[in-house]
C-alpha cells in the first residue's frame, strides 16, 4: 500500500489538526482545574473558557448569540432539533444524518442540483399546526456535494410563518463566509474537526432569546443547557483553529477542484451540484457502472483517501442518501466525494485523475467482456 | 514507584492543589500517548474506506480494550462518550426509554448521587416515570434492607454511585448487584470517582451499566465511557441520533486522541493502583492525625473505612464557612462538588447524611492525588489548623462553648 500523504482527499470527513490548534491544545492540557471550581485553578480554566467563547463568537460574526460548547456537530445538531420548544421539525432532505435521523422529523425535498424546494417548504409550514412555531433545519453547505444553500429565501419564508431556523454550518465555516448575525437564524451548528480543530468539540450557537431543553442534565454548565465538565483544552484549541481557518485562501483549491472536475467529466464522469453555488473544495462525481465501494477500495490501494457518502455508519458503503434525495438514484451507488484542503498538491490530483481513468477503463473493458462488475 | 513529575507546577506554583475529586491534571505519560494522533494527516475514525481512517480507528479500539480491561469487561461492551455526565444521562434515559414499553417505569437511586443522575431523574419524573430516592445512613452508605424494600415489579434500573464525589464513601456494589440480579432489575453505577481507586469488576459485581470519566483519572477532559452489558443484553434508546457510531448507541465522530488518552490513563491507574493506594492512605492518615491533634470539634463526614484513600470531608464547628475558605486561599480545595461550588448552595450530600446545618457550611472536601507530596500535606494540615483556630478565637460562639454554655439552649430569636 503506497502512503502518499498528499493524497488525503477527505477533508470534509476530518481536516488535519492545525499547528496553532495543536499548540493551543497542548498548552491547555498541561494546566488543570475544573472550570466550575471557585479556587484559582478553577478560575484559570473558567477564564480560558470565557475567552474561547468570546473568540468563537467573534470568528462567527455572532454578537447576538449564546455559544454552547458541545462534544461535536452531532450533539449540537441533536440539541438544536430536540432542544427548542416547537412544533413540527422540517429538515433539508440532504442534511447530515445527525439531523435527518432525529426521530419525528419531516424532510424538505430538494431539486436535482441539491437546492431546497422553497415551495415545498412553504406548503409544509402552511399545513403545520399553528400552536407552536415550527423548526426548519438546513445545512449551509452540503457535506457530500458542497452545494451551498441560499439562506435568504428560506429564512424569509420561515419568518413569515413564525418558524425557527437552524443552520448546520459544520462544512461551511472556513470555506465560505459564515456570520450568525447575517444569516439571521436562531440556531447554528459548528464542528471543530471540520476547521482543523480537535475532534470531540463543537458548538451550538443560539439566539439570545431562545430557551432550550437540555439533552444532558447535571451540574448545569453551559447556561444549564449542556451539563458536563467542559473540555477546556479542546475548546481552547477549537477557538484557535476557528480564527486560523478564516485566513485560509481557497483560490488554489477551487482551481484544482474545477480542473479535476473538468478532466473527469471529459472521461465520462458525472458531477453533482454543478447547477448551484458550491464550496471551493468539494467534488462529488459518479463513475458510471462502477460501484462506489469498489472505487473507494481501489483508490485506497493506490493511497488515496476518498469517501463514498458521509464517514459515519461504521464501515458500510451504502447508497448516498444525499444523491438519492437529489433524485440521482443510479448515481447514488456509484459516486465518490473528493474534498480538498486549502493547498492541494497538483501532482497528487493528477495522479488521482490517472487512477480514476485506469479504474474506469478497466471497468468498461470488463463490462464489454460481459461482466457486470469488477 | 518514584514520584512522577508534577505537571501542576507550571500554573499556580503558590497554590496547593487539593481538589482531585473535581478534576485531575493530565499525566505526562497520557499526553505522550495522545501525541501520535495530534500530528500528521490521519482521518476520521469512521472513514473505514481508507488507511487514514483506519489509523484513527486503531487508536480507538486499543483504547476500548484498555478501558474494558480496567473493569473486567469485554471491549465490545465499552461505548465512548463525551464524559461521565453523558454516560449517566444515557444510562438512565436510555434504559427507561427502551423498557417503558414493557411496563418498566421505575428507577431506584440515592439522595447522594451526582447532580447529573439526580437531574436526569427529575427529568424522567416529569415524563411520568417513578423515581425512588433512597436515603443513606449517617455514614453515607446505602442500607441494603431499605434498598430491597424499594423494588417494585416496575423497577427497571437501580442507579447507585460506586464512590461519592464529595465524601468518598464506597457503596457495597457487590451486594447491590446481587440484589438487582435477584430482583430482575438492571444495575447502573456511576464509577467516575471509583475507577483506578477501587477494584471494579462488572462480572463479580453484577454491574449492567457503568459510567466512567477520563479527567478524574489523569486523562483528558471531554471523554468518558458507558459500559453496557451484552450478556444478558442491556438495550438503550440513544440520546443522540446520527451516523450510528458506537453500535448505534452513540452517534458522533469519536476523537482518537481523546480515546487514546483515556485508554492510557486507565491502564496507568489500574497498574499503579495498589502502590498509589498505600501511598495516599499514608498521606491521608498523616494529614488527619495532625488535624485531630491540633483542632478540636472536627467532624469527619462519611464512613472512614469504606472510603477511597484520596478523600477527606471535614466539618469544623464554630467557624464560618466563607471565612474558612477565604483564610485558605493558598489551598485549592472545595466545600462541595465542583459543579455546585460556584452556586454556594449547601451540600445536599451532607444534608442527606443528616449533618448539622451549621457543620454543612463549614465543610471542606480535601482531595489528594498522584502529585500530592508529603510536604504539601504537612503544609495544608498546618494551614487548616491555624486558620480554624484563629477564626475560633474571634468567634463569640466558640467563646460561649468554652465557657460551658450549651448553644442549643439559646433562643436566638428572643430579641
Amino acid at each position: 500500500m503506497t502512503q502518499n500523504l498528499a493524497a488525503y482527499l477527505d477533508y470534509n470527513a476530518s481536516a488535519p489538526l492545525r499547528t496553532v490548534a495543536k499548540d493551543a491544545l497542548l498548552d491547555a492540557l498541561i494546566s488543570t482545574g475544573n472550570p466550575s471550581s471557585i479556587h484559582s485553578w478553577g478560575r484559570g480554566q473558567r477564564a480560558r473558557l470565557d475567552k474561547a467563547r468570546a473568540r468563537v463568537k467573534a470568528a462567527l460574526g455572532a454578537k447576538s448569540a449564546h455559544v454552547i460548547f458541545t462534544s461535536g456537530g452531532t450533539e449540537a445538531n441533536n440539541l438544536a432539533l430536540r432542544g427548542p420548544s416547537c412544533g413540527p421539525v422540517f429538515v433539508g432532505a440532504t442534511s447530515h444524518a445527525s439531523a435527518l435521523m432525529v426521530p419525528g422529523i419531516t424532510p424538505i425535498p430538494v431539486d436535482g442540483a441539491g437546492l431546497l424546494d422553497l415551495d415545498a417548504l412553504k406548503s409544509l409550514l402552511e399545513q403545520a399546526p399553528k400552536d407552536l412555531p415550527c423548526l426548519v433545519s438546513v445545512s449551509l453547505a452540503n457535506h457530500e456535494t458542497g452545494v451551498l444553500q441560499p439562506f435568504d429565501g428560506l429564512t424569509q419564508i420561515a419568518k413569515t410563518y413564525g418558524a425557527l431556523v437552524h443552520c448546520d454550518a459544520s462544512q461551511a465555516v472556513g470555506r465560505t463566509l459564515v456570520s450568525f448575525d447575517d444569516l439571521d437564524v436562531d440556531l447554528m451548528t459548528v464542528s471543530a474537526p471540520k476547521v482543523g480543530g480537535p475532534p470531540g468539540v463543537g458548538a451550538l450557537l443560539t439566539a439570545r432569546t431562545l430557551r432550550l431543553e437540555p439533552l444532558l442534565w447535571g451540574g448545569g454548565q453551559e447556561f444549564s443547557w449542556r451539563s458536563g465538565t467542559q473540555n477546556t483544552p479542546g475548546i481552547w484549541s477549537f477557538a484557535a483553529a476557528l480564527e486560523a481557518c478564516l485566513q485560509d485562501d481557497w483560490t488554489d483549491a477551487k482551481r484544482a477542484r474545477d480542473h479535476l472536475e473538468a478532466r473527469l467529466i471529459n472521461l465520462g464522469a458525472e458531477s453533482y451540484g454543478t447547477g448551484a453555488a458550491r464550496l471551493p473544495n468539494t467534488l462529488c462525481v459518479r463513475m458510471p457502472g462502477v460501484r462506489a465501494e469498489d472505487q473507494v477500495m481501489a483508490f485506497d490501494v493506490e493511497g488515496f483517501g476518498v469517501s463514498a457518502g458521509a464517514a459515519c455508519s461504521s464501515g458500510k458503503v451504502t447508497a448516498s442518501s444525499v444523491l438519492m434525495a437529489m433524485g440521482h438514484t443510479d448515481g447514488a451507488k456509484e459516486s465518490l466525494r473528493i474534498s480538498l484542503g486549502p493547498t492541494p498538491d497538483p501532482q497528487a490530483l493528477d495522479a488521482f485523475y490517472h487512477a480514476w481513468q485506469r479504474l474506469f477503463e478497466r471497468a468498461r473493458s470488463h463490462t464489454s467482456h460481459g461482466k457486470d462488475s469488477l | 514507584m518514584t514520584q512522577p513529575t508534577c505537571p501542576l507546577k507550571t500554573a499556580h506554583p503558590e497554590i496547593i492543589y487539593l481538589d482531585y475529586q473535581a478534576t485531575t491534571p493530565c499525566d505526562p505519560r497520557v499526553i505522550d500517548a495522545m501525541m501520535p494522533y495530534l500530528q500528521g494527516e490521519f482521518g476520521n475514525p469512521h472513514s473505514s474506506t481508507h488507511v487514514y481512517g483506519w489509523k484513527g480507528l486503531e487508536a480507538v479500539e486499543i483504547a476500548r480494550h484498555q478501558v474494558a480491561a480496567g473493569i473486567g469487561a469485554n471491549a465490545k461492551e465499552v461505548i465512548f462518550t463525551s464524559g461521565a455526565t453523558e454516560a449517566n444521562n444515557m444510562a438512565l434515559k436510555g434504559v427507561l426509554g427502551f423498557y417503558k414499553d414493557v411496563g418498566k417505569t421505575h428507577i431506584i437511586t440515592t439522595m447522594t448521587e451526582h447532580k447529573c443522575i439526580l437531574n436526569s431523574c427529575r427529568r424522567l419524573e416529569r415524563e411520568g416515570f417513578q423515581v425512588t430516592y433512597l436515603p443513606v445512613e449517617q455514614n453515607g452508605l446505602v442500607n441494603l434492607k431499605t434498598l430491597e424494600e424499594a423494588f417494585t415489579p416496575q423497577t427497571a434500573l437501580v442507579s447507585v454511585m460506586a464512590v461519592n464525589n464529595e465524601i468518598g464513601v464506597i457503596q457495597p456494589l457487590k451486594e447491590i448487584g446481587a440484589l438487582c440480579r435477584q430482583k430482575g432489575a438492571f444495575f447502573h453505577t456511576d464509577a467516575a470517582q471509583a475507577l483506578g481507586k477501587i477494584s471494579l469488576d462488572v462480572e463479580a459485581m453484577n454491574i449492567d451499566l457503568m459510567s466512567l470519566s477520563s479527567h478524574k483519572i489523569y486523562g483528558p477532559k471531554g471523554v468518558g465511557a458507558l459500559y453496557v452489558r451484552r450478556k444478558p443484553r442491556v438495550r438503550l434508546l440513544p440520546l443522540m441520533d446520527g451516523g450510528g457510531q458506537e453500535r448505534g448507541m452513540r452517534s458522533g465522530t469519536l476523537a482518537p486522541f481523546l480515546c487514546a488518552g483515556f485508554g492510557k490513563a486507565c491502564e496507568i491507574a489500574i497498574a499503579e493502583r495498589d502502590v498509589e493506594t498505600a501511598r495516599l492512605c499514608a498521606l491521608r492518615d498523616r494529614f488527619y492525625t495532625y488535624l485531630k491533634e491540633h483542632v478540636a470539634d472536627m467532624v469527619l463526614n462519611g464512613d472512614f473505612e469504606a472510603r477511597v484513600p484520596g478523600n477527606l470531608n471535614l466539618s469544623f464547628a464554630y467557624v464560618e464557612g466563607e471565612g474558612l475558605m477565604m483564610g485558605l486561599k493558598d489551598l485549592a480545595l472545595s466545600s462541595g462538588s465542583a459543579c455546585t461550588s460556584d452556586s454556594l448552595e449547601p451540600s445536599y450530600v451532607l444534608r442527606a447524611l443528616g449533618v448539622d446545618e451549621g457543620l454543612i457550611h463549614t465543610s471542606l472536601r480535601i482531595g489528594f492525588g498522584r502529585y500530592t507530596t508529603e510536604e504539601e500535606v504537612d503544609y495544608a494540615a498546618k494551614r487548616i489548623a491555624q486558620t480554624v483556630n484563629k477564626l475560633r478565637e474571634m468567634s463569640p460562639l466558640w467563646e460561649m462553648v468554652q465557657e460551658g454554655i450549651d448553644l442549643n439552649s439559646i433562643r436566638w430569636d428572643a430579641h
